[in-house]
């Protein structure tokens, strides 16, 4: 009978040993070209839960960039099949994800969650298999500074959203130019640095400080936090929010203390048809400003083919198409532009490329990446709510004259 | 000035949030049942607030004469449907085997509102959403004083039901002691019944205050219910009042700490105070003690 439970006890170890060896590293990447199959392109989405506002336009942009390669004569002459494993916004669930389209689902390519928050677990996952990892969603410093070859994000790195807004302010005459600034940001891995930049070109032009404070995800009231940027009358806020559901109280506690600040920058929620609806209409969205990689009205060819395709796939008007799906797109788009320039699915080939500094063209415009895995070709744009309509303000689209400041009272047209 | 506006908008808040865990504190306090899905079933009121505001321009206080009969019945179908049927077990696996079946609910209300409404947030919106009052140089949000007011009156109305009524004496026997007020004749399945009911027909004014001060989706609830349990803890199971305390409580002692100290350390400075209360009275503020 003793020997029993430790019989009980080698046996589960052996076993949990067999399986640990099946699951790390004893799958390969399929890079047969020859084969007729077709090729597995996995990918890990949010598609319920915190991040779905993003990982389901992702989802739409991974599945029509699927579409369209399939109605163009396929992948290397394979068809491509999405297979998309949902996260429920749970970290954990990332790595478990990739673990399954690796070893179960056998992708031959990958693509990324959204978020930073994700990308990090996500591309270590891929990167012990030797997958490359090509994603739109995860441009937090903490993915370039972690010691990841493998990851490549086509979206916009801190540079180029916010601080392009914080040097337009830097750039005002003197006397034209705010004095105060106001800094609240979520405890998030992009939003964060990213208001940490703006911080730092706007003190350096002499705009002083005069709040900055993160705030963690599981607030209860965001109403104290808004009320105590109100009562030091800052002339500029700079506010790293997640998403709509950050932005809207702070713009609702604004319009109801009645301060109204020169500048009011987001990172996320203002862009439509959610916002102006959420907040009481465009009226109170107008002088807000948000960054952003794409817009419908994008002077780019591939740009303007991709809108004729989502209407022509989903209806719609092109002002209510979610940016993220032009960014999912884009990333199916730099894979394919890999695979197709090395003729090969194998994943060290395609990082190498990638790497080799070569320009893809998307509907995101150039996309070329550095050694670290960043854009560095991206198009950065500022938008701004002007006359109750969104717009690219910097560089300004056709008809647009560029930003407006001082922002105009709530309400105002 | 500041510390007393986040004094005043804890409290104004904490209102809100008493009107959200009203229901779920009532169902524990009666039929010992942890409803899990009372976040999913804010979320729902807000929907139906906020459906009724878009597609019928029906003010959203006005809508609740709507809202909370439709929330009743669906209260009392998932009494009729799921819990019900457990009663037969014993009370240690009746509580475990109920917060499941809540917790289906939830996952199903949330499945259902994702599919019916997407991923998009919304707002309800109203003309006072934006305006407030000032008093004594504080601004004070008309829609939190008008949601205040509305759980002062509701929370008081369901303590005279309670307290001041038959059917609130049928209740309080029931939840004293089920067999002894099922042998002097309460009908207790129909009491619990109209209880869950009622407990889930307040959640519809919580969900709309929750729906016009907060942008929502189907999958807001899964936030909500962890600090709607922390309140009832926090106040009492069973304890109307300690809604209200304990909703009143969580919302101030985070403010101060937002503004005084960190935003970082609310959520930690309040897990800190639940525990030393917890310590002190493990009832709660004014909970008791709850039958076995």
């Amino acid at each position: 009978m003793k020997r029993t439970p430790i019989a009980l006890v080698t046996a589960s170890v052996l076993f949990s040993i067999s399986l640990a060896a099946c699951g790390s590293g004893g799958t390969k990447a399929n890079t047969t070209t020859t084969s007729s199959a077709p090729i597995v392109v996995g990918a890990d989405l949010s598609l319920s839960g915190d991040f779905a506002t993003e990982g389901l336009p992702y989802a739409r942009g991974y599945d029509m960039w699927a579409s369209y390669v399939n109605s163009h004569g396929g992948l290397l002459g394979r068809k491509v099949t999405m297979k998309i494993l949902s996260d429920a916004s749970n970290q954990p669930e990332v790595t478990t994800n990739y673990q399954a389209l690796i070893s179960v689902d056998h992708a031959s390519l990958l693509f990324g969650p959204v978020s930073t928050l994700f990308t990090v677990p996500a591309a270590r996952e891929a990167l012990r298999f030797g997958y490359a990892l090509v994603e739109g969603a995860g441009g937090g410093p903490v993915v370039f500074n972690s010691g990841l070859t493998n990851v490549f994000d086509t979206g916009l790195t801190i540079a180029g959203t916010v601080v392009p807004f914080a040097k337009y302010l830097a750039s005002l005459p003197v006397s034209d130019r705010p004095k105060t600034a106001a800094y609240a940001t979520e405890n998030d891995p992009f939003d964060e640095p990213e208001t940490q930049g703006a911080q730092q070109v706007l003190q350096a032009a002499g705009i002083k400080t005069v709040y900055s404070k993160t705030f963690p995800q599981e607030v209860a009231d965001y109403t104290p936090i808004a009320d105590q940027i109100a009562a030091t009358h800052a002339q500029v806020v700079i506010l790293g929010a997640g998403d709509l559901s950050v932005l809207s109280p702070f713009v609702h506690a604004f319009i109801q203390q009645g301060y109204n600040p020169e500048a009011f920058y987001t990172a996320n929620g203002a862009n439509p048809p959610q916002f102006a609806p959420a907040i009481g209409g465009t009226a109170n969205a107008n002088g807000i400003v948000t960054s952003g990689s794409w817009y419908p009205d994008y002077n780019n060819p591939d740009s303007q083919a991709f809108v004729k395709a989502y209407l022509k796939a989903y209806g719609g008007t092109a002002s209510s198409i979610d940016p993220s799906v032009a960014e999912g797109y884009s990333v199916g788009e730099v894979m394919q532009a890999a695979v197709e320039a090395t003729h090969s699915l194998n994943q060290q080939t395609i990082m190498n490329y990638l790497h080799s500094g070569a320009t893809i063209q998307t509907v995101l415009g150039p996309v070329s990446f550095d050694k670290l895995g960043q854009n560095k070709a991206a198009s950065a744009f500022l938008f701004q709510w002007q006359g109750g309509q969104y717009v690219a303000a910097d560089p300004p689209q056709s008809g647009v004259q560029g930003l407006v400041f001082p922002k105009p009272a709530w309400g105002a047209s | 000035m500041i510390v007393g506006q986040a004094v005043v908008d804890g409290i104004l808040t904490g209102g809100v949030y008493a009107l959200m865990a009203a229901g779920l504190t009532l169902t524990f306090g009666v039929m010992q049942v942890i409803n899990v899905a009372q976040g999913a079933l804010v979320v729902l009121g807000a929907y139906l607030s906020y459906e009724l505001e878009q597609h019928a321009q029906i003010d959203p206080f006005v809508g609740l004469l709507v809202t909370v009969p439709a929330l009743f019945l669906l209260g009392v179908g998932i009494e009729m449907l799921f819990i019900r049927r457990l009663r037969t077990l014993s009370i240690f696996n009746f509580v475990v085997m109920a917060i499941l079946a809540t917790y289906a609910v939830s996952v199903i209300t949330e499945g259902v509102l994702d599919m019916i409404f997407g991923s998009g947030l919304v707002e309800v919106q109203a003309p006072y959403v934006d305006n407030s009052f000032v008093w004594f140089g504080m601004h004070l949000p008309e829609i939190y004083v008008y949601g205040f007011l509305l759980a002062a009156g509701l929370l008081g109305a369901l303590s005279l039901l309670l307290y001041r009524t038959r059917f609130g004496r049928s209740v309080r026997a029931t939840e004293q002691n089920r067999t002894s007020a099922m042998l002097v004749g309460v009908p207790v399945h129909r009491v619990s019944t109209i209880v869950f009911g009622i407990g889930v027909a307040v959640t519809a004014a919580g969900g709309m205050i929750f729906g016009a001060t907060n942008a929502f989706n189907g999958d807001s609830g899964s936030d909500l219910i962890s600090r709607l349990l922390t309140i009832v803890v926090l106040g009492g199971l069973g304890s109307m009042g300690g809604a209200l305390v304990g909703a009143i409580v969580l919302l101030v002692v985070e403010n101060l700490v937002a503004v005084l100290w960190s935003p970082d350390w609310a959520p930690l400075v309040f897990s800190v105070v639940l525990v030393v209360v917890l310590l002190v009275r493990p009832n709660g503020l004014l909970g008791r003690a709850v039958a076995t």
